[in-house]
């Protein structure tokens, strides 16, 4: 310590938390993130909470307002007992991607914690969704909790009117089909004006069932029989419906010929939820990256300036420890790669990349290695990748040494598993390429599309499941899910799986 | 525009919606596994339910959420893990069983691949569960009693009443506008006009106007005083008082007798099964009333009543007279509990032997004297494990057993049953409280 230095007095130093202590320590971290770090967040919300409430948050997929549900139950169950038994410990905090920004503190935690929770969740979070571009184009931070407030009214609005069982079956049907109900390439067609005309209707209750249910398949139906499309029916019905179609939720609630509007309704809500946790979904590495980076820096920062305590410091640090372990795959603690370690391992290099750059670095990088403003480079990759292109991008060899990553090709039709890549120069870049393709969701969830259904004819729904590398869909969940999808149809639905070629 | 809520004092169990749907979801799986618990509940550790709640499994079948996703099996992946030590490219490994890597993590995903469910009820939601569909038949109405009252209600407002009830509230508004309606002169307009009086009165020498002004602000004076002491600042009309009501609340209250056989017979088996017994009356007839009691007699040839620990742990040895265990519970009642302000129980368990011919003294103490006074009475005799005969043919029986058969042949709530595992509490007890058949009903009311 330089004798010129203010030191400052520590922010706090006992284990007890105060809301007055909790804004000193706020007004510390805000300091650090948006003018050292150049962080651009939403105002903040941040709610104190009972290990109960976190439990109840926890099981309605951290969403503040939910419709009800017993698969959230079941969870809620699931979770208490492990909880109460201590076989798994509470997350320290939950964040929502919403503007203002919500998250949830609980009360449990020490003002150590507490310090890097806000550092974690306020700023590292609150950064991410409101600047990386999935996020930005998918969802609508804004208008989330009005939608979360309708979805819940008006799902208990039907279990009134309709019955508890009758939600039910759509719920549990429109949840089975959840992972197919998001559009990952494209925006949705736009709703025509008679459509959103009459979901307004529908939702306002203004209009008995039958006549919205006229003026809805009119809209999205009725046109072939104008068109009188004979010597090519499958070509138009397929260009009228939008098909093939990804978005198995979407096409049901515009197309299923036996769905009261309530019902597509339901679907919709679900479909939209869906949507709108996809970015998450698709970020799980660079978002809790960007999160831990951010935590971990300001803390670093806030102990340099004498605002923390020695033991407040050591407590912090042996959290993030623990919270960046990555087992290795011998390990009996093993379970995949651990997504705060990699992205904080990431974070932490690009910086290291751009303040001290190897040979190899600027062979690799020549973009941005040695560049002075690590923090901007840092902030234009927050904000422009998602995991697979992230990884794609910005895995280094450097790191891929340190984790000693190994790429193992397992082929059903061998006995062996075989070494296919290892961390060395000529392996570099297919395990990064490996690795990265394990993060792209197209890869991972099965690419099912709906590929015709001929509403004039057996109305048959006919879904193609393109199979790649020779990976079949899981038989006994597929003939579940296939009765739901009947369900929602009301007609014969046929699932084929065509080979990808390969 | 940062800011902390606390929220920890809103409610928390937002979630309790959700838990009553998955437990309607899976009750026939819940409801089979409460039985089992009960039945094979180890009654060694004081038995009963923890406040905590029971835990409980049950298949997940039917709670499963199935959806599309790559089996774990077959094609041709790459699994990019951490940690490599020794291999180089092209070494060969076992296929570990249950697919490698992130394959096998991704099958397990959601229920898939385990098989059962494990969670907690709750206290209350298992004794729901436990008892559900059971009821006292058409005994709880007859028999809640109305007792004298123990608290008050409020019931408005009165113009009369004591001191200490006197509303302040709507007193002082009766007043106010009382005041305002008559025009109550207000201090102020007093002190100006004396004011003004005392300006004039200070003056050495007045006019004659003055002297006029004078005379005619005195009169003035003299007038608003004079409203001032008739128009009171609180008059009795104003006076409101609360008033409170005595209320009669309905309370009802039961008492349990639980009579056992301790004789030298009755070993650890037979008390075991008896004890369970108690205990499933005693947490039902919890869930009905708010008041339960519960006596506990034991009797060889002589009956005493012992407290709890005493009833289940302590042994005896001796011959077995059963009336006197009837007599002791019905000089109990007629010390302790006036019929017509309890619900009265009488649970019995016995091996079934008996002295002599005490069995018709038995018979003739219930007819006459206990069950008029009782609610329901139930009679678990206790067999032989491999009594099968006996289990399968009431008629056949010892002397008390054949007694008790004509009593209940004249009382409608006398049920008897017999039982020789503990499997077979549960489905006896159900069987007691299950709602009667109509006819059983009339006859009973």
């Amino acid at each position: 310590m330089q004798a010129g230095d203010t030191v400052a007095t520590p922010m706090f130093t006992g284990p007890e938390w105060t809301f007055q202590l909790l804004e000193v320590a706020r007004d510390a971290i805000e300091e650090i993130a948006l003018n050292d770090l150049g962080l651009d967040v939403y105002p903040n919300q941040i709610e104190i909470i009972s290990a109960e409430q976190m439990l109840d948050a926890y099981s309605c997929v951290g969403l503040p307002l939910m419709y009800q549900h017993w698969s959230f139950g079941k969870h809620f169950a699931r979770d208490e007992a492990l909880y109460r038994t201590g076989r798994q410990g509470l997350a320290y905090e939950i964040v929502i991607n919403s503007n203002p920004c919500i998250s949830y503190n609980m009360e449990e935690n020490t003002m150590a914690m507490q310090t890097l929770v806000m550092a974690h969740a306020a700023f590292g979070h609150n950064h991410f969704f409101k600047n990386n571009y999935l996020f930005q184009q998918w969802t609508d931070a804004a208008g989330i909790h009005d939608y979360l407030a309708f979805a819940k009214n008006y799902i208990s609005a039907c279990e009134e009117r309709y019955g508890l069982s009758a939600v039910e079956e759509i719920l549990d049907a429109a949840h089975a089909l959840q992972s197919q109900g998001v559009f990952r390439y494209g925006r949705p067609p736009k709703p025509t004006t008679e459509e959103l005309a009459a979901m307004q209707k529908v939702r306002e209750g203004y209009e008995s069932a039958q006549s919205v249910l006229d003026i809805w398949t009119d809209a999205t139906l009725g046109q072939d029989k104008l068109e009188q499309i004979k010597d090519e029916p499958y070509s138009a019905r397929r260009k009228l419906m939008n098909l093939p179609q990804e978005n198995l939720l979407y096409f049901l609630e515009k197309h299923s010929p036996v769905l009261d509007p309530w019902q597509c309704e339901i679907l919709r809500i679900v479909r939209m939820l869906a949507q709108y946790l996809y970015p998450q979904k698709q970020t799980k590495v660079m978002n809790e990256g960007c999160a831990t980076f951010v935590h971990y820096y300001i803390i670093n920062k806030l102990f340099e300036q004498g605002r923390l305590t020695e033991g407040a410091y050591m407590e912090m640090m042996h959290s993030h420890t623990n919270v960046v372990l990555q087992p290795e795959y011998d390990d009996p603690r093993y379970s995949g790669i651990n997504p705060y370690a990699l992205g904080f391992a990431m974070m932490q290099d690009i910086r290291r990349i751009c303040e001290n750059p190897t040979d190899e670095d600027r062979e690799w990088f020549p973009d941005f290695a040695g560049d002075p403003d690590w923090r901007r480079v840092m902030r234009d990759a927050w904000a422009n990748y998602r995991d697979e292109s992230f990884i794609q991008q910005f895995l280094s060899p450097h790191l891929i040494r340190k984790f000693k990553l190994f790429t193992l090709a397992d082929d059903a039709d061998q006995s062996h598993l075989v070494v296919s890549q290892i961390h060395n120069r000529s392996g570099y870049r297919s395990v990064r390429r490996d690795l990265a393709h394990s993060y792209d969701l197209a890869y991972l969830e099965p690419d099912i599309q709906v590929t015709d259904a001929d509403l004039k004819g057996d109305r048959e729904l006919k879904l193609t499941h393109t199979v790649r590398d020779g990976i079949h869909l899981s038989e006994e969940d597929r003939d579940e899910v296939l009765k739901h999808l009947r369900r929602l149809w009301g007609y014969d639905v046929s699932l084929e799986a065509v080979d990808a070629g390969g | 525009m940062h800011h902390f809520i606390d929220r920890r004092a809103n409610p928390k169990g937002k979630s309790l919606g959700n838990r009553q749907r998955f437990l309607e979801r899976a009750r026939e799986s819940i409801k089979e596994r409460v039985d089992r618990s009960v039945r094979d509940k180890s009654i060694k550790d004081g038995g009963g339910i923890p406040a905590e709640g029971e835990k409980v499994t049950i298949p997940s079948r039917g709670l499963k959420e199935p959806r599309f996703h790559h089996s774990s099996k077959g094609g041709r992946r790459r699994h990019v893990l951490p940690g490599n030590k020794e291999f180089v490219v092209g070494d060969t490994l076992k296929r570990p069983q249950g697919g490698a890597g992130e394959g096998g993590k991704q099958a397990s995903e959601d229920g898939d691949g385990a098989d059962e469910f494990s969670f907690t009820l709750t206290r209350d939601e298992y004794l729901e569960i436990l008892f559900d569909g059971l009821e006292l038949p058409d005994l709880v109405e007859k028999a809640t009693v109305e007792t004298e009252t123990i608290g008050t209600r409020r019931a408005g407002l009165t113009t009369a009443g004591t001191p200490n009830n006197l509303n302040l509230v709507r007193t002082m508004r009766n007043s106010l506008g009382r005041r305002i309606a008559l025009q109550r002169p207000s201090v102020r307009s007093i002190a100006e006009l004396q004011a003004e009086i005392e300006e004039l009165e200070a003056l050495p020498e007045r006019s004659k106007k003055q002297e006029s002004d004078l005379e005619d602000l005195r009169h003035r004076l003299e007038v608003l005083e004079r409203k001032r002491r008739v128009v009171g600042y609180i008059d009795p009309l104003d006076l409101r008082y609360d008033t409170h009501v005595p209320e009669k609340i309905r309370n009802s209250r039961a008492v349990v007798f639980c009579l056992m056989d301790v004789s030298g017979s009755m070993q650890e088996r037979e008390k075991d099964l008896a004890k369970r017994f108690f205990l499933l009356l005693h947490l039902f007839l919890t869930r009905s009333y708010e008041h339960t009691e519960l006596v506990f007699v034991r009797h060889t040839h002589h009956a005493q009543e012992v407290d709890e620990e005493t009833f289940f742990y302590a042994r005896e040895t001796g011959g077995t007279i059963v009336s006197t265990a009837l007599e002791k519970m019905k000089e109990i009642v007629a010390e302790r509990y006036p019929p017509d302000e309890w619900n009265i129980y009488g649970a019995q368990a016995s091996d079934g032997e008996n002295f002599g011919n005490d069995s018709a003294r038995c018979k003739a103490l219930l007819l006459e004297d206990l069950l008029p006074v009782c609610q329901y009475y139930a009679y678990v005799e206790i067999v032989d494990e491999n009594a099968e005969m006996l289990l399968n043919n009431p008629e056949a029986g010892e002397d008390l057993w054949q007694n008790y058969r004509q009593v209940k042949a004249q009382a409608p709530h006398f049920e008897m049953q017999r039982v020789s595992q503990p499997s077979h509490i549960y489905p006896i007890f159900r069987e007691f409280f299950l709602p009667k058949a109509k006819g059983a009903q009339n006859a009973g009311g």
